[in-house]
């Protein structure tokens, strides 16, 4: 049984990666048959972070990190922050809102308003959801616990994959949110996640014993700033966006 | 029909990329290009960490945030340039003050350079941060706009 264990992330997440995609594939057929537009950018970006997910927890990624950091660290950012961030350009919620029948998709629109909903998707609860569970997973044993334990880690792993996704959709998310906080707001966030994550990878590589693990904290600082980059400019991007329509309606009304 | 020049806006967004830019001269030439500064050295203190991640992940969104505004106010043709540019160099001298003071010899984070003497390296690291600062200041006050200016 023991023997057979830690394959299970292997199995279990390209199944689930291939089940999304084939998922979101099935919807778009359903949608443009009723005649509703999708933009094939989304379908792009949500098979590309399906994929990147399956690389980071099958495969011969997975494979090196298991005896070098470097390698677990494009790993972590593959499945923390690059995919969630393609996911969630997929804008899958908009996807099954528009696909599901009337009746169905007022109901998932109730679910998206719940309290458990509000209260996750506030975005300092993101963030310490997910930059705090990095900070649970590397400075202590639970990362070395998980190795051992395949239904552990394939807790570990959805839970920084989800934890990305929910952080990501806070920030720059198509998809309805039950309230989405100003732009200052979601930008002071970012920056606090980002700094704590930067934080985290100092910490590690003053801990770190030998070069290679010095090297992974090394990709995992500068690995966030290319994420941290590609989010502010998504967040300003829509600041810029949003408020020329308000000039510009203000002038029509006018 | 002409609108009232955005002061405050220009100055808010020249302060950002200004830190922005001086974050990002920090990190590519004397991390990258000269590896004068170290990534870490065992001086750091945990406080010297938590500056150096926070103004780390503010570097990046500050400039993006700061280009950003930049283009509302052409866009909206309220920028006041000497305001914006005075802006800049009160934000790049303002980051470059507390990274010389707080950063490198308070936290101990890194020095400027190692193996040298460093009182020249810190005088000029801190003096050019000053120069900036007293030149932003000089700008901001010299740049009102005609209306402020006529009042």
């Amino acid at each position: 049984m023991h023997a057979a264990g830690p394959g299970l992330l292997a199995v279990l997440g390209p199944l689930a990666g291939v089940v999304a995609v084939v998922a979101h594939l099935v919807l778009v057929v359903v949608l443009r048959r009723s005649g509703r537009a999708w933009s094939g950018w989304r379908s792009v970006a949500w098979v590309l972070g399906c994929a990147l997910a399956i690389l980071a927890v099958a495969g011969p990624l997975p494979a090196a990190a298991a005896s070098s950091a470097p390698a677990h660290m494009v790993g972590h950012l593959l499945l923390g922050m690059l995919a969630p961030l393609l996911l969630v350009l997929g804008a899958p919620v908009t996807l099954v809102l528009r696909a599901l029948p009337v009746g169905a998709a007022r109901r998932l629109s109730r679910v998206l308003r719940s309290r458990p909903l509000r209260v996750l998707t506030e975005p300092a609860v993101a963030a310490v959801l997910d930059v705090g569970g990095l900070w649970l997973l590397y400075a202590t044993p639970l990362l070395a616990t998980a190795a051992g334990h395949p239904v552990l880690d394939v807790v570990v792993h959805a839970h920084v994959l989800l934890a990305g996704y929910l952080f990501t959709a806070v920030l720059v998310g198509r998809d309805p949110l039950p309230h989405r906080r100003g732009t200052p707001h979601r930008l002071v966030v970012l920056v606090l996640a980002l700094a704590a994550h930067d934080v985290l990878a100092k910490w590690l590589y003053a801990h770190a014993d030998g070069a290679d693990a010095r090297l992974g904290a090394q990709v995992m600082y500068y690995g966030g700033d290319g994420v941290d980059l590609a989010l502010a400019v998504l967040v300003c991007l829509r600041w810029y966006a949003s408020s020329y329509r308000r000039e510009t309606s203000a002038h029509l009304i006018c | 029909m002409p609108r009232p020049p955005l002061v405050a806006r220009s100055t808010l967004s020249g302060v950002l990329a200004g830190v922005g830019l001086v974050a990002f001269v920090d990190e590519t030439v004397f991390h990258q290009l000269l590896h004068w500064h170290h990534f870490y050295d065992r001086s750091t203190s945990d406080a010297g960490l938590v500056s150096d991640g926070l103004f780390h992940a503010l570097g990046f969104v500050a400039v993006v945030t700061g280009l950003f505004l930049l283009a509302d106010l052409h866009r909206r043709s309220g920028l006041v340039v000497g305001r914006w540019v005075g802006g800049l160099l009160l934000g790049a001298g303002g980051f470059q003050l507390y990274d010389g003071l707080v950063q490198h010899k308070v936290f101990g984070l890194h020095q400027i350079r190692y193996g040298v003497p460093l009182l020249p390296y810190d005088v000029t690291w801190d003096g050019v941060a000053v120069v900036l600062l007293v030149a932003g200041a000089v700008l901001t006050r010299r740049a009102r706009p005609a209306r402020a200016a006529s009042s």
